[in-house]
């Protein structure tokens, strides 16, 4: 059901970057949903998509995860598809010596594995099943779309870093704990433990027209800031005391201004499973792909710029022990989906409460709400037909 | 003293400081992790596919030794995860030639993890490539990278490899 409807829907799902395409010829193997599928570049410097699928018995085509190629020759009978998915050559198509061979009515247009609308995002590239899914950046909105903008400032996108992560739950949990702001400050203790977070941070929530994508930031206080140092300097000090606990090495989180606003952390999901990530400098993008019902995999790319000095990039790398399958504020999100996994194990007749901050699903300037996630299910629903 | 004696005592001092090590981590509390490496050590954890590419990013991506104090501390006192420990099985280490007091290594590594309510389940393998240094008889990690064989790695990477 979800294969067909949302993934194989009037969805758009994440491919890959630009920058993992740069010549023609270049092609990576992804997953849309289950379905794996290759992206190519083709000699027209155009961006292709289509299913991992040879058309004859349905053997996979690129059997490397990226690569190089003139064309996508099937190992089982040598069928020959072009860099646009198309079926070209059929080996002893005309038979041998008149014995064999295909049909003469046989047409190669009439079959093929399926493409792939493509759309490019300031180098994201998102693919969809279906023709007449609206367009990117109506399904994005205005908004969802300017915070894209504003990480990747059109800037050359270089990969720092590959990785996958397993986790023990359905891929929709995951999706949850993305746009769950209410959990950041209460599970991930690493920041209040060494008393690393300001208390003067502001921050808020956009949910898109159709509730499936989302943006959750929050941004240093100018204001608040100034006034805590003109006159608190004592009650600070109160503060430290409270725990004896300090990182010894505070460089990981040396971070170098990078945007020109305020901003520190920001989250953004595009329904169903992308998020693009800013958490000071590091950044990078993380793909949600079901596996099975109660298991799913999280690509994170970790990404920089072409133009990062060593130190920035000494800097990207130490602030992104925060992250992924080990990070200091993200080893919890990770375990966190298993744990709900298993805590409603044979409760499948009860319903979760998600009234946090009402039942609207719009956004707002503040984080303990649960909107973004109500408006995660209500496009779900709408897109399920349930 | 001869290269070949040379090369076979740090060898074996190699051997040694690795099997206190992933002692300290399977059997002990972590808290001495960091007293294998030298001050301004560099430690990583990456995949075999990253370090093909030269990707310099890692899982874990520490730089100092006070780093990897911080890594056991956080551990024990500030992040949350399952109940977990680890078994180490560690081949002989491949030393190559001694260059004045460092020494390049290679040794394979399979880790198994064992959760709160689960099995024990094959974790991780993979190899250290590692630079020792030997310092007042002892060989001390100046560099660590763990390259893991899989570019998949279960949620939960908690303990150093
Ligand atoms: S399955 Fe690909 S050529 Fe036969
Ligand atoms: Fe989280």
């Amino acid at each position: 059901m979800e294969r067909r409807k949302l993934f194989q829907g009037e969805t758009w799902n994440y491919l890959c970057l630009e920058a993992e395409l740069p010549s023609a010829g270049d092609f990576v193997a992804v997953h849309v949903g289950e379905t794996p599928v290759i992206v190519t570049r083709d000699h027209d410097g155009e961006i292709y998509a289509f299913e991992n699928r040879c058309s004859h018995r349905g053997s996979l085509l690129a059997l490397e995860d990226r690569g190089n190629v003139k064309d996508f020759t099937c190992v089982y009978h040598a069928w020959t598809h072009n860099l646009q998915g198309d079926l070209v050559g059929i080996a002893f198509k005309d038979g041998i010596g008149g014995k064999g061979g295909m049909e003469k009515s046989f047409c190669m247009n009439s079959v093929g594995p399926r493409k792939l609308r493509v759309a490019n995002v300031e180098g994201l590239i998102f693919g969809s099943f279906d023709e007449d899914v609206d367009d990117i950046e109506d399904y994005l909105g205005e908004e969802v779309l300017g915070r894209i903008r504003r990480v990747l400032q059109g800037r050359k996108v270089v990969v720092l870093g590959r990785f996958t992560q397993v986790l023990p739950n359905n891929w929709k949990l995951y999706v949850e704990n993305t746009k769950d702001s209410y959990h950041a400050s209460i599970l991930h203790t690493f920041f209040t433990t060494f008393e690393l977070n300001r208390l003067s941070q502001k921050g808020g929530i956009i949910v898109s027209p159709n509730g499936g994508c989302h943006v959750s930031y929050s941004e240093i206080d100018q204001a608040a800031e100034a006034e805590k140092a003109a006159n608190n300097i004592y009650s600070e000090q109160k503060i430290r005391s409270q725990s004896d606990l300090e990182l010894a090495d505070k460089s990981l989180l040396g971070n170098f201004k990078e945007f020109d606003d305020d901003i520190t952390l920001q989250i953004l999901t595009v329904f169903p499973g992308f998020v693009l990530q800013q958490i000071q400098n590091s950044i990078a993008v993380r793909q949600v792909l079901p596996k099975g019902t109660d298991k799913m995999h999280l690509k994170w790319t970790y990404i920089g710029f072409e133009g990062d000095t060593a130190q920035q990039r000494r800097a990207r790398h130490k602030l992104s022990n925060l992250i992924g399958p080990g990070g200091y504020v993200s080893m919890e999100d990770g375990c966190i989906g298993g744990f709900v996994r298993r805590g409603t194990e044979g409760a499948s007749d009860t319903n979760a409460v998600l009234e946090m901050g009402g039942r609207e699903i719009e956004g707002g300037d503040d984080r303990i709400t649960e909107a973004s996630i109500r408006g995660f299910w209500s496009e779900y629903r709408m897109r399920m037909g349930i | 003293m001869s290269t070949h004696v040379r090369h076979a005592e740090i060898s074996a001092l190699i051997s040694a400081a690795q099997a206190r090590y992933v002692r300290e981590i399977d059997d002990g509390d972590c808290t001495a992790w960091p007293s294998f490496f030298v001050d301004d050590c560099f430690y990583t954890i990456t995949s075999a596919d990253n370090y093909a590419q030269n990707f310099e990013a890692g899982l874990v991506w520490l730089d100092s030794k006070d780093m990897l104090r911080d890594r056991i501390l956080s551990l024990l006192e500030a992040n949350v995860y399952e109940r977990h420990s680890y078994r180490h099985l560690i081949g002989q280490p491949f030393v190559g030639e001694v260059d004045g007091d460092e020494v390049d290594s290679e040794t394979a590594f399979m880790v198994a993890r064992i959760t709160r309510e689960g099995p024990t389940d094959l974790f991780a393998s993979g190899r250290y490539i590692d630079r020792y240094r030997v310092i007042a008889g002892e060989a001390k990690i100046v560099s660590r990278t763990v390259v893991l064989d899989s570019n998949r790695i279960d949620t939960l990477l908690g303990f150093p490899l």
